[in-house]
């Protein structure tokens, strides 16, 4: 973090010598929106038009209420059909055939990955995990149409994202099992994931705090002149939250470069949508912002990167929020905490796992052109799996953090009554040492 | 009822009432909220900082602002009515000055300010969020105690929001009643990761702030909002920084120790007067300044609970919510206070 102040305070010191002057405003071009204020009439204007303040419009001498349009509500815009075929050719992003390959072994890595840490939960050996089933191409689609310098802010199932920026399996792992290579100094319960490098921000338990926090960390972006946009990842329950009214409207009164990802995966635990929002889900809601919106088959990596990478250009170019509602389901339960058989049918997961996945979707798509087979496919899940097992090994034989860390970084230096409650805790362990599980950790 | 009757008469011939002013109603009542409760006493005017100018508590604070946006090109303030100077103009002039993209209001929604704050902090700019009262900071509870207090230690230090500095105008003001009168620092009190800090008076305010806005730390500032215009110091125009966590002897006493922060500092200088006065007792009177994390070497030299001739008093609001017309019964003004001290020499 001091580093990415320390080069914008380059930046921003080179900007103010140069031009003089101690702040600077936005300088990107700003198209014309239509706003209340701009179509006022003046006041002695002889035609009768409302000069409220609050909205503009046109009066209306008929009493019609406006009926929410949820049966045919906002399209989903997709790419590939469900056997991976391009419907609309001009819409193929044709990427590389090294990029697609990318996201493919990205999406089946986070796979791989998924099964063996769900299991090592089941066994007893890390507290707790939250797997991705269904969901890896909204991750690796919209990670793949992202600079590495955009910050990233999650919600807790978004691990796709982070895989594809390169965080290593080591230490994905690391922080499953809270050990001393985790980078968050096993702190926090696993999928909580964090990387400066990657700028990805620390994820956190309680839902949708992220939203308000990424329209900030936009806006300083925004002051920065850095060609950068914030990402912020959120689910359909997570909508639900007054912090993510507050940040849908603060992004868009403060012209925040924002791209708001909602991954509707049609159930919060075991809230399903029609209990969760009676409108038309979540990229309805973006109009009502003033904010530019659009619904994605969040299944097709392709269409979530073509809307990905759309919103991103303008986000930066028009300083303006972006809404992008990624539809798609929830193929694992909740986390390891939680059965979903209790309140949904096997028939309805299945259906998504056999006739709607984003992974074999684009495996369809690769193999169409040749670019992936049998051979590739076995070979690939063969030593993907091997390196998971590997990065497990190694988690599992690795110690503990040393415990001074549970009291480091509360405040950025220590305080006197933190270090007294470390003495006192040493002191303790000096007479009941037996009690305390001291070989697991570091010394 | 003869001015009632009055009032009916008159009105037949209608605009007569009202320029006839409201002589009829009689000579007014005494209005309980008029008489401030403290008077404040401002402290020598300081040598160590260079020029001094007169500043009232809300000038102090608009010059702290003032100096950060001047020196930190990525500091920006922002809140509710910011942009045309503030409800209790702590912010006037600063837009004029810095640009509308460093001071701007933002929508109304405390856990959004907050929220946003923490971002701007977390991407490396310096963070002002204005809450407009005190009593309002409760929707934005969670993003303080759950996010920025816990931001550095749940991150491994890989992020923080230490460039976020909360500002809040509070405590009792005469009027104020339930929801621009209340003292919240308690609820954050035991919240590790963020600093809480009252000022007493201009002087102290600007220097505080200005330690907030340098700390690494998320911190919250209370502004005694009774204070912003009868609290008058002269005040260093330059910056200046007073440390914060550490609290601040006023006055010297072997007796018994009066420990408070804001308002009632001023309040508990008086009491150690009138203790001295009636009682021959000699009061040391501390400021507390930073309510977290608290100085306690100077407040509690060691544990000092065995060293104690009388068990600790506190002396507070009633437990109600705080009232309107009460509250010249609510406050623990003086009388309370020396009440307090009186019936601790006696114990």
């Amino acid at each position: 973090m001091a580093a990415l102040r320390g080069l914008y305070r380059t930046g921003l010191g080179a900007l103010c010598r140069r031009k003089g002057y101690q702040g600077f405003g936005v300088t990107h071009y700003r198209p014309f929106r239509v706003n209340g204020a701009l179509h006022q009439q003046p006041f002695d204007s002889l035609e009768e038009k409302p000069q409220f303040p609050g909205a503009s419009a046109e009066f209306v001498d008929r009493l019609e209420f406006i009926q929410p349009n949820v049966i045919s509500g906002i399209p989903v815009y997709r790419v590939m059909d469900r056997q991976g075929q391009i419907i609309n050719q001009a819409e193929d992003p044709k990427l590389s055939k090294e990029m697609v390959l990318n996201c493919y072994k990205k999406m089946t890595l986070l796979n791989t990955m998924d099964r063996i840490l769900y299991e090592s939960q089941r066994q007893g050996r890390i507290s707790f995990y939250m797997t991705n089933y269904g969901e890896e191409g909204t991750h690796v689609g919209s990670a793949a149409a992202l600079e590495p310098n955009d910050i990233i802010f999650g919600q807790y199932r978004e691990a796709g994202v982070l895989m594809y920026r390169g965080f290593p399996l080591d230490l994905f792992m690391a922080q499953c099992y809270a050990n001393a290579d985790d980078l968050g100094k096993g702190r926090q319960m696993p999928v909580h994931y964090g990387s400066k490098d990657l700028n990805f921000v620390t994820i956190s338990s309680p839902l949708a705090t992220q939203i308000p926090q990424a329209a900030g960390a936009a806006y300083a972006v925004k002051r920065e002149n850095s060609n950068r946009v914030v990402i912020c990842f959120f689910g359909e329950g997570a909508a639900s939250e007054g912090d993510a009214h507050a940040g849908f409207n603060f992004s868009a009164t403060l012209e925040c470069p924002i791209i708001f990802f909602c991954r509707n995966n049609g159930y919060a635990i075991s809230t399903p949508t029609n209990e969760q929002y009676r409108g038309d889900g979540i990229a309805a809601r973006g109009p009502g912002y003033g904010m530019m919106s659009i619904r994605v088959d969040g299944n097709d990596v392709f269409a979530v990167y073509n809307a990905t990478k759309e919103a991103r250009r303008r986000a930066i170019a028009e300083n303006q929020p972006f809404l992008i509602e990624a539809m798609t389901y929830r193929i694992g339960h909740h986390s390891t905490s939680d059965d979903s058989s209790a309140y949904r049918s096997v028939d309805e997961v299945n259906y998504w796992d056999k006739q709607d996945h984003p992974i074999s979707r684009l495996r369809h798509y690769m193999t169409a052109r040749g670019w992936w087979g049998e051979e590739e496919e076995k070979t690939w899940r063969k030593q993907s799996r091997k390196h998971v097992m590997e990065a497990f090994e190694r988690a599992e034989k690795r110690h503990k953090p040393r415990l001074d860390l549970l009291f480091s970084d509360v405040y950025q230096e220590m305080t006197p009554n933190i270090e007294k409650q470390k003495e006192a805790m040493w002191n303790h362990l000096k007479h009941y040492k037996e009690q305390y599980p001291l070989d697991l950790y570091d010394k | 009822m003869a001015a009632a009757a009055r009032l009916v008469l008159r009105t037949a011939s209608g605009a007569k009432v009202l320029r006839a002013g409201l002589g009829w109603l009689g000579a007014p009542i005494r209005v309980p909220h008029a008489a401030a409760h403290f008077t404040f006493h401002p402290d020598p005017v300081p040598t160590r900082h260079g020029p001094t100018q007169k500043m009232n508590l809300f000038q102090s604070i608009t010059s702290a602002l003032d100096n950060t946006l001047s020196s930190d090109p990525t500091a920006v303030i922002f809140g509710e009515d910011v942009a045309f100077g503030g409800v209790f103009r702590c912010t006037v002039g600063l837009r004029d000055k810095y640009g509308k993209d460093r001071v701007f209001n933002t929508p109304l929604c405390e856990q959004g300010i907050v929220g946003f704050g923490i971002g701007v902090a977390v991407a490396g700019a310096t963070a002002i969020a204005e809450i407009q009262f005190a009593d309002y900071i409760f929707p934005a509870f969670d993003q303080i105690v759950n996010e920025a207090a816990k931001y550095r230690y749940r991150s491994g230090n890989m992020f923080d929001c230490g460039n976020l500095t909360i500002r809040a105008p509070w405590g009792c003001v005469g009027h104020g009643s339930l929801y621009h009168s209340q003292s919240p620092e308690a609820f954050f009190a035991h919240c590790p990761g963020i600093k809480v800090v009252i000022p007493r008076s201009p002087v102290q305010a600007k220097g505080l702030l200005l330690s907030c806005i340098a700390d690494k730390n998320p911190c919250i500032f209370f502004e005694p909002k009774i204070l912003y215009r009868a609290a008058v110091e002269q005040v260093p125009t330059e910056p200046y920084l007073i440390p914060l966590s550490q609290a601040e002897v006023l006055q010297e006493g072997s007796d018994v120790t009066l420990v408070a922060w804001g308002t009632q500092v001023h309040v508990m200088k008086e009491v150690a007067a009138m203790a001295q006065e009636k009682l021959g007792v000699s009061c040391e009177v501390i400021d507390l300044q930073t309510i977290l994390p608290w100085d306690t070497e100077t407040v509690c030299k060691e544990e000092c609970f065995l060293n104690l001739e009388a068990p600790i008093a506190r002396v507070c609001g009633y437990d109600t919510p705080f009232p309107h017309i009460f509250e010249p019964f609510y406050i623990p003004d003086k009388w309370k206070c020396f009440d307090a001290v009186k019936r601790m020499i006696n114990y």
